[in-house]
């Protein structure tokens, strides 16, 4: 049978980043993928993503999928595809369905990154043609081109929930309702921000009671929910809707290693059943390692470096690099890591009931309930001040490691400082010059540049828009608050698109100027 | 881990629920109160359940229905769905046709 | 029926093959070639792929990514073929799966 240095299971994103690592450094890779594409779920994630540069902040997700397959290719890593790994032994030989044949392989090292699958609610209907996971969403939308529906109903407000909801108001669709048992939203507050100023109502405390339709979904009920998740009588609320979408966590898909004996054990904060191994990927196995959500279920960019880790590990495990130029990178690549885990969701503030930010100021109970911040409440933050002439206004109002607005402005008028957790400031003096390059790279959508007070009794706000069709210069239109609301009449008075911006244009409205800290999308007539 | 597998152990009557009728298994249709019943039948653990009822064993093998079954059984059996020991995991991971699984690429044959 | 997305505000044009026609319980449908059947028949307005074995319920696409097995339709007269995995091609025959089998529950044996 054939033998490889490394043996990689899984060409996402971190089972690429560990093969581009111990390819480098030499060693034989071959990566196989049971899908017919590689790059695991980066190719359906279009939003630009969080972090530092090094991160690769700014960039989308399905960019950052093309560069790591070109690196890969590059090394000379080899991906195998259509190639379904069905066992893993003890030895490491591991058991391939290609094709119409199944193969044998031997590695001196393996490493699992087979990622995540989506977990399952039940209610009465939930098997009606219609309920659709949010990776169906994702898959249909964004690598197939079809939209999964006309009227949709997401269940879930993670991240996962909150993205995919936006996403299916970028391809068209109408998101009716955000639903959650929970009683606070569990993504990124920015995420829920974008969805809600569009006009999407948050319900949280409520959970789906039935799905609705002979053939396949044509409506559905909801209704709230106790602190026992019983439902409340009398509390119902319909919809019709022809999709509902469910984004209820993630579950690691850990099989083949309980198969070839690795120690398990169940960890909720991981989300499930994991191997238990090291900080780098180490399993009870020696030369068996693990990286990314298979090992807990975190994000993308945490992925890509336990991917690497991984590789670094294993080209040590078979004596590649000695342990000195092991443990370095190690230890940098630890660094990056930390990084990431930092801030009001990471995995070691899971669970905690976080009421301030970490410069003392009150979290937003109304971000994390409707999925907006108040009026009474946006000028606590230091992202927001007022000005005379156009400056930049930040609606960042909770801590993620992320600081791509710092970079963008070309003027300095934005600081988050050297703990890319904090909120990011106006820096006092700064000039503006109306560049529009903060809206464009905040990765959360919430930089709007404002003229509070043009001189004839209106104001302008130049806010990020994702969507088509793009308003000609002159509709005539209304501008919504960041519930989603109507709050006054508007008018475009500039559209700018530039390859700088990454395919974030930006509109500009004109609207009376008491509305000038309200106004935040924009909706034609 | 010996505690659950305790058959003698008493888990009580088996109390009928408005929402027995859930499917949980959607591949081979079982459902929830199906799955209640096998445990007060004497199957406490995930594998006995799967060998008893099917569940898993379907077109996904699992893929969709593990959770929520392992989630049914320890309410059933009055323990944290952490305790239960999940159902073994073996070849082949993935459904696979019986003529595709009996056909293995012999040695020295032309390379991938 | 605009299910197809003609123009997306970050992905742009989708790329697609050349047009193929393939019928669906006879009806002849127009798709791309290569592009996953179950998009295809999603584009047409299909929801319900097949009905399954015990309590002849409808199911269709639910995970999309070819691990539920809900999407299994009788595809050139092979049952259980995963629709939302596998390329369409010009011709192709695809049937509603009542249980294993094209034929409905009330002419099985």
């Amino acid at each position: 049978m054939k033998r490889y240095d490394l043996i990689i299971v899984g060409a996402g994103p971190s089972g690429l980043s560990a093969a581009i690592e111990a390819a480098k450094r030499g060693l034989k890779v071959v990566v196989f993928d049971e899908n017919e594409k590689p790059g695991g779920q980066l190719f359906k994630q279009i939003h630009k993503f969080f972090g530092s540069k090094e991160h690769k902040a700014k960039i989308r997700g399905f960019v950052i999928g093309q560069q790591l397959l070109d690196e890969a290719d590059k090394v000379g890593v080899k991906v195998v595809l259509n190639a379904t790994v069905i066992g893993l032994y003890q030895d490491k030989e591991i058991v391939v369905k290609i094709g119409e044949e199944v193969r044998h392989f031997k590695g001196d090292a393996v490493i699992i990154a087979t990622g995540a699958a989506e977990n399952m609610v039940t209610f009465d209907g939930w098997t009606l043609p219609g309920v659709i996971g949010a990776g169906a969403a994702q898959t249909m939308m964004n690598l197939h081109g079809v939209k999964p529906g006309q009227k949709i109903l997401m269940l879930g407000s993670g991240n996962v929930g909150l993205v995919v909801s936006f996403q299916l108001l970028q391809c068209g669709c109408e998101v009716v309702a955000l639903v959650d048992a929970a009683p606070k939203i569990g993504g990124y507050g920015v995420h829920a921000a974008k969805v809600a100023r569009t006009g999407v109502p948050f319900y949280l405390s409520h959970t789906i009671v039935k799905a609705e339709g002979d053939e396949c979904v044509e409506g559905v009920t909801i209704a709230e929910v106790d602190d026992h998740f019983q439902f409340i009588p009398g509390t119902e609320k319909h919809f019709d809707v022809d999709t509902i979408c469910l984004a209820v966590g993630l579950s690691p898909m850990s099989q083949l290693l309980k198969m070839a004996g690795c120690q398990m054990e169940d960890n909720p904060k991981r989300g499930g059943q994991v191997p238990i191994c090291d900080e780098y990927g180490r399993t009870s196995l020696p030369g068996v390692f693990v990286a990314g959500d298979v090992s807990g279920i975190e994000e993308a960019s945490s992925a890509m470096i336990e991917g690497r880790m991984a590789g670094v590990a294993a080209s040590e495990y078979l004596g590649y690099i000695g342990k000195e130029e092991c443990d370095t990178e190690l230890s940098e690549l630890d660094k990056a890591l930390d990084g990431l885990r930092q801030g009001m969701f990471a995995p070691k503030n899971k669970g905690k009931q976080i009421t301030e930010t970490e410069e003392g100021i009150p979290i937003s109970e109304n971000l994390l309930k409707y999925g907006f911040v108040a009026d009474d409440e946006i000028e606590n933050y230091p992202g927001v001040t007022h000005k005379v002439g156009i400056h930049p206004v930040m609606e960042c109002t909770q801590n993620i490691p992320c600081n791509p607005c710092q970079d963008a402005c070309p003027k300095g008028c934005i600081s988050i400082g050297a703990n890319i957790v904090s909120l990011p400031v106006v820096v006092e003096g700064s000039e503006c010059i109306n560049c529009g390059m903060c809206v464009a790279s905040c990765s959360g959508q919430a930089i709007f540049l404002v003229d509070e007070d043009c001189k004839d009794g209106t104001a302008e706000v130049t806010i990020p828009y994702e969507f088509l069709p793009l308003p000609k210069v002159g509709t005539k239109g209304v501008a919504l608050g960041r519930n989603g609301q109507k709050v006054c009449e508007a008018e475009v008075v500039n559209i700018k698109s530039i390859k700088a911006y990454d395919r974030t244009n930006l509109l500009t409205m004109k609207v009376p100027k008491d509305y000038a800290m309200a106004a935040r999308f924009f909706k034609e007539a | 881990m010996n505690s659950v597998n305790d058959r003698s152990r008493d888990i009580g009557e088996f109390i009928p629920a408005e929402d027995d009728d859930m499917i949980i298994c959607r591949c081979e249709e079982i459902t929830k109160g199906e799955i209640r019943r096998a445990v007060h039948d004497g199957m406490f653990t995930l594998t006995e359940i799967r060998r008893y009822l099917r569940t898993g064993m379907g077109l996904c093998q699992g893929q969709t229905c593990s959770k929520l079954v392992k989630g049914i059984v320890a309410k059933e059996l009055g323990v944290s769905p952490a305790e239960l020991e999940p159902a073994t995991s073996r070849v082949p991971m993935r459904p696979i046709e019986m003529y595709i699984f009996a056909n293995e690429a012999k040695e020295g044959e032309a390379d991938e | 029926m605009d299910t197809r997305i003609k123009n997306h505000p970050i992905l742009g044009e989708p790329e697609k093959g050349r047009v193929v026609t393939f019928t669906f319980d006879g009806k002849e449908i127009q798709g791309y070639e290569g592009e996953p059947i179950a998009a295809a028949l999603k584009a047409a307005g299909v929801m319900v792929h097949r009905y399954t074995k015990k309590e002849h319920r409808p199911r269709g696409i639910f995970c999309a990514i070819g691990r539920c097995t809900d999407c299994v339709m009788v595809v050139d007269g092979k049952p259980n073929i995963r629709t939302c995995v596998t390329p369409l091609a010009e011709g192709m025959k695809v049937q509603t799966q009542y249980g294993v089998s094209a034929e409905p529950f009330d002419k099985q044996k």
